[in-house]
């Protein structure tokens, strides 16, 4: 094969080179080759870069995986190769692997002063492309431009049978492959091939051939879709290729998506094992209503389920929101209790749920939301169940629910049935649930965000975030359980978060639920009682409330970041104050998204405990869910009834959250999501 | 390289260095890093090691004062002195590092205490004839040796 390794003919190598969209300089690779060094010992920096400039490399060197991953990040396609340590004071340097891995794709050799069996695994399982013990030598290092021909010519196989792009080019590819050094085959590969950045290459990348750039680079809009459509697959069921039509992105090969897909299910791994004690416990009693939902990865289906669980809504409010959607319906009533398990489900969902957020989409499509609005039973969660049900509207909220959790979300809406969860909260106003579905689509979301949020809370925020219980006041005013502010304090709030869900009441079953998701997971009820007052006066504010649920499924990126723009429920409450219609909802998701990371509050909710029976459901929505944070803010909301001014509640929230929610970015460090906060 | 330029007297000296086990073949590849674009490679190499290890060597005294001792963090520290140890061919400095890290596993205090009073000799001592041999080494660079390309 290459017989010279950058120098002199190189016709294998040039034909790497030459890849760049013609015939290039072949002579030069691998020199120029951009390394990156990462390691926190100076002598061994100082030795290594001196090292690769004698291989005639272009070295960057960097003590720390920080500025690596800054650097990295900043400058995506200016580096071909990192090298790291594997034992870093700030960092792990598998942490370090993974990322790279998952965000740039790069190869990544791993370096040691350790050459124990064990390690060197590790590396490898972390996808490692190699292993190199301390003390480096300089041979060891002129090699390693093998990698990164290696990883270019699998992508170009990937696009080849992708068959996105060149077709004839590409058959000769293959056989080229072979050939590497093959003069002939060489036109073939430069033409065709055009390897980007081989080395350096630089205007390579742009992939002036036909082929399209071998390399994939996972932006965080694509990561955010590969997510959402994992989770609306399941992610047991994902496979590549399914998950390549749902994302429908153009030029996109399957193999891309297969190695992406296990890089993600690595990460997940890891976040699993942190929330898995979590999602644990909702997972218990979820399962009733869970089932449709699935695990509750997405968050929204969380929520339904706290919702439906928690929330005694009022039989008929319950019932009707039930049988819209979820189907499990008023069963939710009694489960209640969930709730609080919700959360937790929602904080495992919380990872899926980040990566979900583009999975709103599918709640959206499916389900309307059933907003059980008045349901004031403590269903937090389930409420929003509920909700979706009656929510067929919803549906389009249920999206953005489900964008959050993607699963969750997407539970919501197509859960109609799960509904019961907590959705009730349409369900009862149905009407006008409709509208609200937006707004309830994201309390779902919410909730399904706040899972994603909660995840990082761990506090199954769900529950709380079910707020989005949005026991619409029948008037479709999915009055989101305003509750969700419950999460704010869940105690006192619970009901006054709802305001709108006082709504529910009136509306239908006005469920405290919001409270109750607040309470989420805990005791918010007790203030329920407070807020059924206020809510049924409120039943309109309902409406509002479920446009803070909506956070909108656009904010699917957002929600499970960090704070599950989820905070819809926050902003339910906060529409409440202005219009506590829809028209204020929205303001309200958007703050409520916020919030609702404040929602996280949830852990405020578990004071409310009580506030299980929150008959009002408020479909705390988005609040909720991050409701853990949010018991605060439910102090706040109790003020929603009187038109709390959103910008009031929101910050109220929004500090909360903040406090709580620290939304896991940093897992991935993606920038749309911070996936590493999911474990929370 | 330099070597051949060396005067007999610095040769030996330098070749009684490996003998005694002070520092291996990895050193040989730093001197052979060295060239025309970078001749003070070596130099820089060594004073960042000195450094490097100086500070360690004082941070790993400090977490050998506390107790209990925390070994996990001692495994850190001495790693990553293996690590530089290792990429500067400090061969005896490098072996009491693993020994020590041994110790550390074990969680056998009183060896992990005596191997680094071990290491920090061996480190003095190499040190100083490191320097020695440098000091020499630039003297027969000044006096000596026209054909010195620098």
């Amino acid at each position: 094969m290459n017989p010279s390794i950058g120098k002199g003919s190189m016709s294998t190598a040039s034909s790497s080179v030459a890849w760049k969209a013609g015939d290039v300089v072949p002579d030069q690779f691998p020199a120029g080759l951009r390394v990156l060094v990462v390691d926190d010992d100076p002598t061994c920096l100082v030795i290594l870069e001196k090292m690769l400039r004698t291989c005639l490399y272009e070295v960057t060197k960097c003590n720390r995986a920080e500025i690596a991953l800054s650097l990295l990040r900043e400058n995506k396609n200016g580096f071909d190769i990192v090298i790291s340590d594997v034992h870093m004071p700030d960092m792990d340097g598998f942490k370090l692997l993974e990322h790279i891995g998952l965000e740039m794709d790069l190869p990544v050799i791993m370096m040691s002063a350790d050459d124990g069996k064990n390690v060197v695994m590790k590396g490898v399982t972390h996808g490692a492309c190699d292993y190199l013990i301390k003390p480096v030598r300089i041979e060891a290092l002129k090699n390693i431009w093998q990698h990164v021909v290696r990883k270019r010519k699998n992508e170009w196989k990937d696009v080849e049978q992708s068959g996105s792009v060149e077709d004839g080019d590409r058959q000769q590819k293959p056989s080229e492959d072979v050939d590497y050094s093959s003069s002939a085959n060489e036109g073939n590969w430069k033409s065709s091939k055009k390897r980007k950045d081989e080395e350096e290459d630089a205007e390579e990348r742009d992939d002036t051939s036909t082929l399209k750039k071998p390399r994939v680079v996972w932006s965080v809009e694509l990561h955010q879709q590969f997510v959402a459509a994992v989770n609306q697959l399941g992610i047991d069921k994902a496979v590549p290729k399914k998950i390549l039509e749902l994302m429908n992105v153009p030029g996109l090969t399957r193999e891309n998506v297969a190695s992406h897909l296990q890089k993600y299910r690595l990460y997940l791994r890891r976040l699993s094992g942190v929330s898995q004690h979590q999602s644990g416990l909702n997972n218990s009693f979820m399962s009733p209503q869970e089932a449709p939902f699935g695990p509750m990865s997405s968050l929204s289906g969380l929520d339904l389920q706290s919702l439906g669980v928690s929330c005694q809504l009022p039989a008929q409010s319950l019932a009707t929101l039930q049988a819209a959607g979820l189907g499990r319906s008023t069963s939710k009533s009694g489960i209640q209790m969930p709730l609080v398990d919700q959360r937790n489900l929602f904080s495992f969902e919380n990872p899926k749920l980040r990566f979900g957020e583009g999975q709103q989409q599918h709640l959206s499509n499916s389900k309307p939301i059933n907003l059980l609005h008045g349901i004031p039973t403590t269903m937090e969660p389930k409420q929003l169940a509920t909700l979706h049900q009656s929510a067929q509207s919803l549906g389009s909220l249920n999206m953005q629910v489900n964008a959050h959790g993607g699963q969750s979300s997407s539970l919501l809406m197509q859960m109609a049935q799960p509904q019961s969860r907590g959705q009730i909260l349409n369900e009862s106003t149905g009407s006008h649930v409709p509208r609200h579905p937006s707004s309830i689509g994201q309390p779902i979301m919410s909730n399904g965000i706040a899972g994603g949020v909660i995840g990082r809370n761990g506090i199954s925020d769900n529950g709380r975030g079910t707020g989005y219980n949005q026991v619409p006041p029948t008037s479709s005013m999915l009055s989101f359980p305003m509750n969700h502010t419950t999460e704010l304090t869940g105690n006192s709030f619970p009901l006054g978060s709802t305001p709108g869900i006082s709504n529910v009441t009136s509306k239908g079953a006005f469920h405290e639920e919001v409270s109750s998701e607040m309470k989420g997971s805990t005791g918010l009820l007790p203030s329920y009682d407070i807020f059924n007052d206020l809510h049924q006066h409120k039943s309109q504010d309902w409406e509002l409330q479920n446009v803070g649920l909506h956070f909108d499924a656009s904010q699917n990126a957002n929600p499970i970041q960090g704070n599950l723009e989820v905070s819809p429920s926050v902003l339910v409450h906060q529409g409440y104050s202005s219009s506590q219609r829809s028209g204020q909802n929205r303001n309200a998701s958007s703050l409520g998204r916020g919030m609702f990371s404040g929602v996280d509050s949830t852990e405020q909710r578990n004071t409310q405990s009580g506030g299980q029976h929150l008959n009002n459901l408020l479909i705390d929505n988005s609040v909720r869910v991050k409701a853990e944070r949010i018991p605060d803010a439910s102090s706040q909301t109790t003020l929603f009834p009187e038109h709390f001014g959103q910008e009031d509640l929101m910050s109220a929230l929004l500090k909360q959250q903040q406090g709580g929610i620290g939304p896991a970015e940093t897992e991935f460090d993606f920038d749309g999501y911070s996936m590493d906060n999911i474990p929370v | 390289m330099e070597r051949n330029h060396l005067p007999r007297h610095l040769v030996l000296q330098r070749q009684s260095l490996f003998d005694q086990g002070l520092l291996d073949e990895q050193f040989i590849q730093l001197e052979e890093l060295q060239d025309d674009a970078n001749p003070n490679f070596v130099e820089e190499v060594v004073t960042s090691y000195y450094q490097n290890t100086s500070t360690l060597i004082v941070i790993i005294e400090q977490a050998l004062g506390t107790s209990p001792l925390d070994f996990n963090k001692l495994d850190g520290y001495m790693y990553q002195l293996k690590g530089s140890s290792s990429s500067f061919g400090a061969k005896k400095v490098k072996a009491d590092c693993t020994l020590f890290r041994e110790y550390c596993k074990a969680g056998n205090v009183e060896g992990c205490m005596r191997t680094f009073q071990q290491l920090k000799k061996e480190y003095a001592s190499l040190k100083r004839k490191l320097e020695a041999y440098f000091q020499l080494a630039r003297q027969a660079r000044v006096t000596g040796t026209a054909s010195r390309p620098k």
